[in-house]
């Protein structure tokens, strides 16, 4: 039988005069199981959790937690671990659960044994006497959910745990709250990476503030079971084939998957020959198991077409001799420490490279010094064959830039926005205001050109940045974290216009901890502990993690655990 | 020929400081504040002040002098004290400020002119105001001996003491000019120091690197909007000050905004090396006040550079207040001519180019 420790029914939220952050929401969370709430940044699941921990009053509706009101219940019996974790970093870790232990009023004769069962659990003892500030970001994680347990809980609220956590720790944490659930814990784990959520017992879908769905993960994507097809294409053309099918009217939704293409079927319609899609007329399609983002994407009514307006309108980049993004032995060392060490590749016109990894491997230090934000301490490189060194200014007109965050001027204008990168690229006057122009109708950014950029909702801050990175036409692109939270519609909206970019003849590069991601590129090198442990085509690198139909994240997995095996026997 | 990317950046940082309306608010609102303040709450005047007086004498001379005093101007109100005890008393309770004590035979001293002693006690707590009391007593005290003296032959020469530039020593005078370099700090230093520290902090600092601007391209466009502020205040004070307070403006006004272009130079440079060495607003911010509680009081302002020991002095011809606060003084008050304006500003474009290299220098290493 099921035992249900928390439920909000109806809720409503709003901030202000905007839309609704939740409009009518209503989950469950039953003991034992994983609950998870899924969906894009913004989408509402802060908001949602924050009313189950009491922490906010609802407008409408009823949270309500072992069985009275959320605010007015039994907090001790809940751990909530907060998105940015309230851990204090100057702190050491063992410090951090005593603090935790006297704020939730543990007993000092249940303390060492709590402490001792924390510490097998998070396999953290080691680190005891390190600050908690000095920990990688998968500890930090694990520290936080230990701070939450320190007094068995019965409900678990867990806000985004696994965000910018890389792969083997992800799946650490998530074994560890499994068995928590196995404990007969009620357990809300939100996040953004819907790949999680096909993993849960029950799912919750939020879309901006809406509740999408509410079940278990498999009888969502049941429905969409045969329509998900792959269709193997040859590397050179597969980008070319990617739009010719999204273009396709049978067609609703698709990604590149290294050297295939993974294909939805839109609801009811036949499936169109090889030929009619753009492919080779004998290269074989085969079904292809549904995931949860097909599934989520078939709720929002499928992606968008297959030809980027933006592209269309982009000049053809010149042949060139040079590679157009090269790199010889670029280290850089801080003090002692060396972020990055002989990081060497080159990437020739029209190619998507990768530069995968987890945080602070090394992967955001290469990037910056391939766009010239960081000067090597050793080695050298270029970008449209102009040297970094020698020639910065050239370097750096000819490549667009787009952050991680959104790193546009918030309290300005999307016009005042657009002007200015516009002029600090030097384009002026006519050629400006055209340029301009073509950046509002391909983005759709009409509506909100007087508005602060920075109040925007996510996906249009997304393009807004997408359109001040291109405006001037450089031949190479920077991405650092492109599409992060955003939601898969935009997503794939982004990649359509990078694809249709690179068939321009434009350059991309492009970090990601987003394994998903990582199959867009032609190339990618794997990032880690400062050095390149890997480097090939996708599907090169998913061979190397030893199973049938491995994906970008087993490979990784295998990957960092081979190189970790090679360092403890050096 | 400015380079698009050079006017882009300055259109930027204009909208910036200007497009939000509280932003806006807080570059007028402060100024108008510190000329209300400085103009009646600063004053270096004393007035209401209550005098003791305890008198065994009784004569007429003695009466003079208490008459005298009463009708003046600064002072409200005279204690009349009945013993030593209760001029004790009121100064320890803070009564009156000062006190004054004739003796038995006071006025038959004075009469048989063998001259008279008055005993004056001050509270020396307050020590500043205590002063300028003193000295109002002494010349009060001053005028019935010189009527003493007329009605008799004159026996010793006194002093005659002229005020030149500001006659009656009128505070206000003196304050606000002072005020045209003091708002010039807070309200110049304020934005500039904000604005690479905020792109910093915001993360914007990146996409402004990796754009072809050029560092100084980047510079000018983040001085432009400070610049034009300070020169926007000192005009609006440059009107208000002769109209509204009286102040006489004798100078050369053309050559005092040559100077107080160099004058916001330099301390838009000064803020920028701030700006440039701080991570967060809020370190900009602190970094700001470290910067401007010293440079009011070295300028001058408070107390005369040249009473400060050698090492100070050194540091405040540094300082760019101390320069501009002797051209803003001269043009309002001693009707100081271009030439001698422009002496006074080679300094403050030396501070100005020295603290700009400084600041561009740090600008590109401070990235790492």
């Amino acid at each position: 039988m099921s035992d249900t420790v928390a439920s909000a029914h109806s809720i409503v939220k709003r901030f202000g005069d905007a839309a609704p952050a939740l409009d009518k929401v209503s989950i469950d969370i039953v003991a034992g199981r994983m609950t998870g709430l899924v969906g894009p940044d913004g989408a509402g699941k802060t908001t949602l959790i924050r009313i189950l921990a009491g922490l906010i009053d609802p407008d409408a509706g009823e949270a309500s937690v072992f069985g009275n009101p959320a605010t007015n219940t039994d907090r001790s019996m809940i751990g909530y671990m907060p998105q940015r974790f309230g851990l204090y970093e100057d702190l050491t870790v063992l410090e951090n659960l005593n603090l935790y232990a006297a704020l939730r009023g543990l007993p000092k004769e249940e303390k060492s044994a709590s402490f001792k069962k924390l510490m097998e659990f998070t396999d953290l003892a080691s680190f005891q006497e390190r600050l908690a500030g000095k920990l990688s970001g998968g500890m930090k994680q694990k520290l936080g959910l230990a701070c939450a347990m320190v007094r068995a809980p019965k409900l678990l609220l867990l806000d985004e745990p696994a965000v910018g956590v890389d792969p083997v720790s992800r799946r650490e944490l998530w074994a560890m709250v499994k068995k928590l659930a196995g404990d007969g814990i009620g357990v809300l784990w939100s996040t953004a990476y819907l790949d999680e959520a096909e993993k849960c017992d029950t799912v919750y879908l939020l879309n901006e503030g809406a509740l999408l769905y509410g079940g278990p993960p498999t009888q969502l994507t049941d429905r969409i079971a045969d329509r998900i097809i792959r269709i193997a294409v040859p590397q050179a053309g597969r980008r070319r084939i990617l739009r010719s099918a999204l273009d396709n009217v049978s067609i609703a939704d698709g990604t590149v998957q290294g050297d295939s293409l993974r294909l939805m079927l839109k609801d009811g319609a036949a499936q169109p020959s090889a030929k009619a899609l753009g492919a080779d007329a004998n290269a074989p399609i085969t079904p292809a198991r549904p995931r949860f983002e097909d599934a989520f994407i078939d709720l929002l009514g499928g992606g968008p077409p297959g030809t980027s307006k933006l592209a269309e309108g982009y000049r053809e980049i010149e042949a060139s001799e040079a590679p157009a993004i090269d790199a010889r032995g670029l280290t850089k060392r801080f003090g002692d420490f060396t972020a990055a060490k002989d990081i060497a590749f080159s990437v020739g016109r029209g190619q998507v490279f990768g530069l995968l990894g987890p945080n602070g491997a090394g992967k955001s230090t290469t990037f910056k010094m391939l766009c010239g934000l960081l000067t090597p301490s050793e080695g050298s490189g270029s970008v449209a064959g102009f040297n970094l060194r020698t020639a910065r200014a050239d370097a750096r007109q000819s490549l667009g830039y787009m952050a991680q965050k959104f790193s546009l001027y918030g309290n300005l204008s999307v016009k005042q926005n657009l002007d200015f990168f516009a002029g600090a690229y030097g384009l002026d006057g006519r050629e400006a205001r055209a340029a301009i122009e073509r950046s509002i109708e391909i983005f759709h950014l009409q509506k909100y050109l007087k508005d602060n950029s920075g109040g925007l909702p996510l996906g249009y801050k997304q393009r807004l940045a997408l359109a001040c990175a291109v405006m001037h036409e450089p031949p190479v692109l920077f991405l650092d974290e492109p599409t992060s939270g955003v939601d898969p519609i935009v997503r794939r909206e982004f990649w359509t216009h990078i694809n249709g970019l690179v068939e321009r003849g434009v350059t991309v590069l492009v970090t990601t901890h987003f394994m998903e991601e990582a199959e867009y590129c032609d190339r990618a090198t794997l990032i880690y502990r400062g050095r390149q442990i890997a480097t090939g085509t996708p599907d090169e690198l998913k061979a190397k993690a030893g199973k049938e139909d491995a994906t970008m994240d087993d490979a990784f997995i295998a990957l960092v655990e081979e190189a970790d095996r090679l360092r403890d026997a050096a | 020929m400015i380079r698009p990317h050079l006017r882009a950046i300055i259109v930027k940082e204009l909208w910036a400081v200007f497009r939000d309306p509280r932003a806006r608010l807080t570059l007028i609102v402060p100024p108008l504040i510190q000329l209300v303040l400085f103009g009646f709450a600063t004053t270096l005047e004393v007035r209401n002040i209550s005098v003791g007086v305890y008198n065994r004498d009784g004569g007429a001379w003695s009466q003079e002098v208490i008459q005298q005093i009463a009708a003046s101007p600064n002072v409200a109100r005279v204690v009349v004290l009945r013993d030593q005890a209760a001029l004790t008393r009121a100064i320890d309770r803070q009564q009156v400020i000062a006190a004054l004590r004739f003796d038995d035979g006071f006025s038959a001293d004075v009469a048989a002119g063998r001259g008279g002693t008055i005993g004056a006690i001050y509270d020396g707590r307050r020590s500043n105001a205590a002063q300028i009391v003193a000295g109002y007593l002494s010349r009060i005290v001053g005028t019935v001996a010189a009527d003493v003296r007329v009605s008799r032959p004159a026996r010793r020469g006194g002093s005659i003491v002229t005020n030149w530039f500001n006659p009656n020593l009128d505070y206000l005078w003196f304050t606000m000019p002072s005020l045209v370099a003091i708002i010039c700090i807070v309200s110049a230093m304020g934005v500039v120091t904000q604005s690479v520290a905020r792109e910093r902090e915001l993360g914007t600092f990146d996409q402004l690197m990796v754009s072809p601007l050029r560092t100084h391209e980047i510079l000018i466009g983040k001085m432009v909007a400070p610049v034009l502020i300070g020169t926007f205040i000192v005009t609006s004070y440059v009107i208000v000050i002769p109209t509204v307070f009286g102040v006489p403006l004798t100078g050369s006004v053309p050559a005092l905004y040559v100077a107080l272009f160099f004058y916001l130079l330099a301390l838009t440079g000064i803020g920028m090396l701030i700006s440039v060495l701080s991570s967060t607003q809020q370190q900009a911010f602190l970094g700001m006040f470290l910067v401007t509680v010293p440079a009011v009081l070295l300028s001058g302002y408070a107390s005369p550079v040249e009473n400060m020991p050698g090492w100070l002095q050194v540091i405040a011809q540094i300082n760019p207040p101390t320069h501009f606060l002797k051209i803003t003084e001269g043009v309002f008050l001693k009707g100081m001519t271009s030439t001698d304006v422009l002496a006074n500003t080679w300094p403050l474009a030396l501070i100005a180019a020295a603290a700009l290299t400084a600041a561009s220098l740090l600008f590109r290493s401070r990235m790492e």
